[in-house]
């Protein structure tokens, strides 16, 4: 077996350090994360005739990782439910302001999002994917980026701030 | 573009460094009257840096030899656990067969047992499995080498001793029982050693019930996974590992030797 990379090869290998860096923040846990991440892999070896070279293998590997999160969580309803009482997250008691963040804060905060905005303000605010490439990746429009987007941010600011969201945000376009 | 009306996706793309500069001097004139927002959008953008401020240090973590390995197996058109989870229907019956796990190149001739070349199968699809692992390769961890060695020798039936190969360059990760098949009524050991890279081989032994003579090594290649398997003193054993075949050899020598010594 020979040892060298082929194009594909390299490439995957310089994408997993942001790959296990997204997978952490998601999953908030390092072995559910490096799963995660290995399973990416795995789907994308199988899957890697659908990459087009030349094209953003980044992208296309978060989309991966993407699917492969929805069947783990499908497969594992362990997940906390999420809520919108404000009173239930100990990190809301803290009332600290966004700027005097600890780690720990900030990841008990995006722990407390629906996974689904959480994959959005991560892919874009951590992984710097633009809206276009994180509405291709979750499958989802481009409006429906922003608006996410726009939930999960007010909601964590909410939670750090202590002063969570009442009831439904207003939606926007 | 004129006045226009600033929408909280203008804003959104704002806090990410998204507009283009005429639209951003847009955005922030809107802004300087609204106050509020501005701070809001402030909060955002230290989210966006303390997301950063968490996460970053994940990118300079070395990473795992599985991951690294994985990436360089690329040439295999499929990725080799789904191969065994297919040879493992085929070994419980399901299938009976399994179209491509052809042994061949075989090294000796000689002393062929009935089941010899399923017992390289075996091997084969145990390391593909097991090597695989990220979380879970191993049950009993190679620190607690002594309770391992005894409890895997009392489930199979024998008195067991686990080579330790790190001359060769592959430190023990612990190992593992797994089930018999059904012509066999002893379980197996199967024992994993890595090196530095994250490579890893395992040896995967059983009670020979069959026949008690020894045998030459014997080699067998299924898909990418080299086996060298052989029968020593009512043993079966098979060295199986993603390696080439003249570095699986030396290390069998290496095993061979330390049960033989």
């Amino acid at each position: 077996m020979r040892a060298d990379l082929d194009e594909f090869g390299a490439h995957a290998a310089s994408v997993i350090p942001r790959l296990r860096r997204y997978a952490r923040a998601l999953t908030g846990d390092t072995l559910l994360a490096d799963d995660l991440v290995q399973d990416t892999l795995e789907r994308a070896l199988i899957k890697r005739h659908l990459w087009r070279e030349g094209s953003d293998l980044r992208a296309w590997m978060f989309t991966i990782m993407h699917n492969v999160y929805v069947n783990q969580l499908r497969s594992r309803p362990a997940e906390a439910p999420v809520t919108l009482d404000a009173e239930a997250y100990n990190v809301a008691s803290r009332a600290s302001p966004v700027d005097m963040l600890e780690v720990g804060d900030i990841d008990a905060a995006i722990r407390r999002l629906p996974a689904e905005q959480r994959e959005v303000l991560l892919l874009v605010a951590l992984e710097q994917l633009s809206y276009a490439e994180t509405a291709q990746a979750l499958g989802i429009p481009l409006g429906t980026v922003m608006s996410r987007l726009y939930r999960a941010r007010e909601r964590v600011r909410g939670l750090l701030d202590g002063s969570a969201p009442q009831g439904i945000l207003k939606v926007v376009k | 573009m004129s006045k226009r009306e600033i929408t909280e996706a203008d804003l959104q793309a704002w806090v990410d460094g998204r507009l283009p500069g005429d639209e951003r001097a847009q955005v922030e004139a809107w802004l300087a009257d609204h106050p509020k927002d501005a701070e809001r959008l402030e909060q955002y953008r230290r989210l966006n840096e303390a997301l950063h401020g968490a996460y970053d240090s994940v990118l300079d973590e070395p990473v795992p030899g599985h991951f690294s390995a994985l990436v360089r197996r690329t040439h295999r058109p499929r990725a080799m656990r789904h191969a065994a989870v297919v040879a493992w229907c085929a070994l419980a019956g399901v299938l009976g067969a399994v179209g491509g796990w052809q042994s061949r190149d075989w090294y000796a001739r000689r002393d062929v047992m009935p089941s010899a070349q399923m017992f390289a199968r075996q091997a084969a699809v145990a390391h593909a499995v097991y090597s695989r692992e990220v979380r879970h390769p191993v049950e009993v961890g190679a620190d607690q080498e002594k309770h391992l060695v005894s409890w895997l020798s009392k489930r199979i039936g024998s008195q067991l001793r686990v080579p330790h190969l790190g001359e060769q360059g592959y430190g023990l990760v612990g190992g593992r029982l797994l089930p018999g098949t059904p012509d066999e009524r002893s379980p197996i050991a199967l024992f994993m050693y890595q090196d530095s890279k994250g490579q890893r081989l395992t040896l995967y032994v059983r009670t020979d019930a069959a026949e008690s003579s020894e045998t030459a090594f014997r080699f067998a290649q299924e898909k990418s996974v080299g086996v060298f398997y052989w029968v020593d003193q009512k043993l079966g054993y098979a060295l199986s590992g993603e390696v080439e075949k003249d570095e699986l050899l030396r290390i069998a020598n290496a095993v061979y030797k330390q049960l033989n010594p």
